[in-house]
């Protein structure tokens, strides 16, 4: 049968591209196919995650333990490395023969850039960085009586609508959007690293996950791209995801960047944890970008979140305000940071974060 | 050889931010900016424009009149020429639908063999860095995003890809898209030169019926209507239950929160 992306009835079934690189799953793929794992049950059908790269077919157990039924491998030596042609065009194939209803990508470097080129080659909706997704109504509404400021049940809802509800920050993090892509298929969105939860790994499941090899067929003259090298980050990039402790730094250093985010790494070393940064602290190139914590930069959920000097716009609260325990210490007492805070202090940063940082050391024994 | 640049100007969400009743923003009382990222790309456009004999740097907006000012100050900035793509048509597109018009945009103005198309990495009202790979893939052109390093040669593109974990050197050929990001390079001030003559370049406004010829401009694929994304519900999120201000900012004050901390076992 032909593919027409608006023949909605023809499209089931929910899909994840499992991304991996040198040959190692990411952890996001994890989070995806367990998220994927919901909403198939949700709908009844099957979860399938798409593998590329040249020889991966043993990775296909590790992905079935976190929920996956099958997964459609494709072996290429050409797929061994990203490219944005033949990943494309491969998936291309793949969604073309197999007509996923839903199609999710995880939104790192590599996803952002392929999900928006299948997007529009295949002529369907994308939305991006999602943080929250649902199809049952009766689940989105308990999401948005916890989740919004909307009185729910006083507003009117058709209850029967059966389309992927995909929530995100909108506008630098000040609102959140829930995006739906009614009149064609597949629905695809992209989705932030870290925020979907992993479901426990289950033996039994990995071990029944099916494995469908996919034939291969590119064509050299189509490829215009070549990967000359990879290289792994030479430069010390910190761990915000991995990282217990996180103490972050704002605007409240821009009196001397230098120390402020001395002070920050002091405190941090001695309750082991790592620097973040507001994206104002990253424009102004006080400190690199994958210090970044927020809309822009990464989501965050560590035991103790501790914001120096951070005003708190909600494109710096939609990334950490679900962490465990929020401290802030900022000189202006109506800092919206404070409205996320479990522990407040009102003061001046440079005398408060020297005497946090002996604290810590007598509390530490160190 | 043309190179154009893809800019957009943005609400400046860096700063206050107006929210209307109905949950959307409140667009008019906010100030508006270049987008940060596409300066950088005008900058890898201006830098290699200087680099090669023969190049002019073409921008690329679409947007409503007012994105004239901007326009204005990226020509004196050392653009060539402007291209603003602005219809009452195209108002409520969707990225998809977005990347359709642009493309088209740039078809209708003519793409060589050897020209380069510059976008930033995302625009910091939407963040969702979809458009300019569509627009690559509109004009069936290869793609390269996050460039953080650029090195040029007669038709081949050398890219620096920046990775969560890395990086990749990815080479490409013309024509081509190029996405960047804020590492590549520190866009350059306008010069006084450039604001003398910014009024003397050329400066062409695509409408609708411009651009309606071209395939990729139908009633179903721009606009509100052609976009395949709707919003559903646009809310704010609650804020979280109130938490304790500690009194004073004194040694006392902090002993007491890390004491707090202790008896909780969080360290």
């Amino acid at each position: 049968m032909a593919y027409d992306c608006t023949d909605l009835s023809a499209f089931e079934g929910v899909m994840v591209f499992c991304e991996q690189r040198g040959g190692k799953l990411m952890s996001t793929d994890f989070e995806l196919i367990s998220e994927g794992r919901k909403l198939a049950d949700e709908r009844s059908v099957e979860l399938t995650g798409v593998l590329l790269g040249d020889g991966v077919e043993g990775l296909v157990p590790e992905l079935g333990g976190y929920g996956a039924d099958r997964i459609i491998v494709c072996n290429d030596p050409r797929l061994a490395n990203y490219t944005t042609d033949a990943y494309a065009d491969v998936i291309t194939d793949v969604i073309h023969e197999e007509k996923p209803e839903i199609f999710l990508v995880g939104a790192s470097n590599i996803g952002r850039d392929l999900a928006p080129r299948l997007a529009a080659r295949l002529h369907t909706g994308l939305t991006a960085d999602c943080t929250h997704l649902d199809i049952d109504m009766n689940k989105y509404l308990d999401f948005l009586r916890t989740g919004s400021t909307l009185k729910v049940d006083d507003m009117k809802w058709k209850m029967e609508d059966i389309n992927l509800k995909m929530t995100r920050p909108a506008f630098g993090g000040h609102l959140l959007a829930t995006i739906i892509c009614p009149r064609f298929r597949p629905c695809m969105s992209t989705v932030r690293p870290g925020v979907m939860k992993k479901a426990p790994f289950d033996e039994a499941k990995a071990a029944a996950c099916k494995t469908t090899m996919f034939d291969v067929k590119l064509d050299d003259a189509k490829l215009k791209t070549k990967v000359l090298e990879v290289v792994k980050e030479a430069r010390n990039i910190v761990d915000l995801l991995g990282a217990e402790v996180i103490v972050s730094v704002g605007q409240g250093i821009a009196n001397d960047p230098q120390k402020g985010i001395a002070l920050a790494q002091e405190l941090a070393d001695v309750l082991g944890g790592v620097v973040g940064a507001s994206r104002a602290v990253v424009d102004a190139g006080w400190i690199t970008a994958d210090h970044q914590v927020g809309q822009t930069g990464k989501t965050v959920r560590p035991k103790i979140y501790i914001a120096l000097g951070i005003s708190g716009a909600i494109q710096h609260k939609a990334g950490m305000q679900d962490s465990e325990l929020i401290i802030a210490v900022n000189k202006n007492a109506l800092a919206p940071i404070f409205e996320v805070a479990d522990y407040g202090i009102t003061g001046d940063l440079w005398k408060v974060v020297p005497m946090m940082i002996e604290a810590a050391k007598a509390a530490k024994g160190v | 050889m043309n190179i154009f640049v893809c800019v957009k100007q943005v609400p400046d969400t860096t700063g206050k931010v107006a929210v209307k009743d109905d949950g959307t923003l409140d667009r008019a009382s906010m100030a508006t900016i270049t987008n940060p990222d596409d300066l950088n790309a005008v900058e890898a456009a201006l830098t290699l424009r200087d680099e090669i004999a023969d190049a002019k740097v073409i921008i690329v907006v679409m947007g409503p009149p007012a994105a004239a000012s901007m326009i204005h100050e990226l020509l004196a900035m050392g653009a060539d020429e402007a291209v603003l793509i602005s219809g009452r048509e195209f108002g409520g597109s969707d990225t998809f639908a977005t990347s359709q018009i642009i493309a088209a945009g740039i078809k209708t103005y003519g793409l060589g063999e050897g020209d380069i198309v510059f976008c930033g990495r995302q625009a910091i009202d939407g963040d969702t860095a979809q458009v300019g790979p569509q627009i690559a893939e509109k004009l069936g052109i290869p793609q390269v995003t996050y460039a953080a390093g650029i090195k040029y040669e007669a038709g081949k593109v050398t890219v620096k890809r920046m990775l969560e974990d890395g990086y990749m050197t990815v080479e490409t050929q013309t024509p081509c898209l190029i996405t960047c990001i804020k590492e590549l390079n520190k866009p350059r001030y306008m010069s006084v030169k450039g604001i003398l003559e910014f009024d003397t370049k050329p400066y062409y406004v695509y409408d609708y019926e411009k651009l309606k010829d071209d395939p990729l401009i139908e009633a179903d694929t721009i606009g509100l209507k052609g976009s395949p994304t709707n919003i559903f519900k646009s809310f704010t999120p609650p804020q979280k239950g109130v938490g304790q201000m500690l009194e004073g900012s004194g040694k006392e004050t902090v002993d007491k929160l890390f004491n707090i901390l202790l008896e909780k076992h969080v360290i």
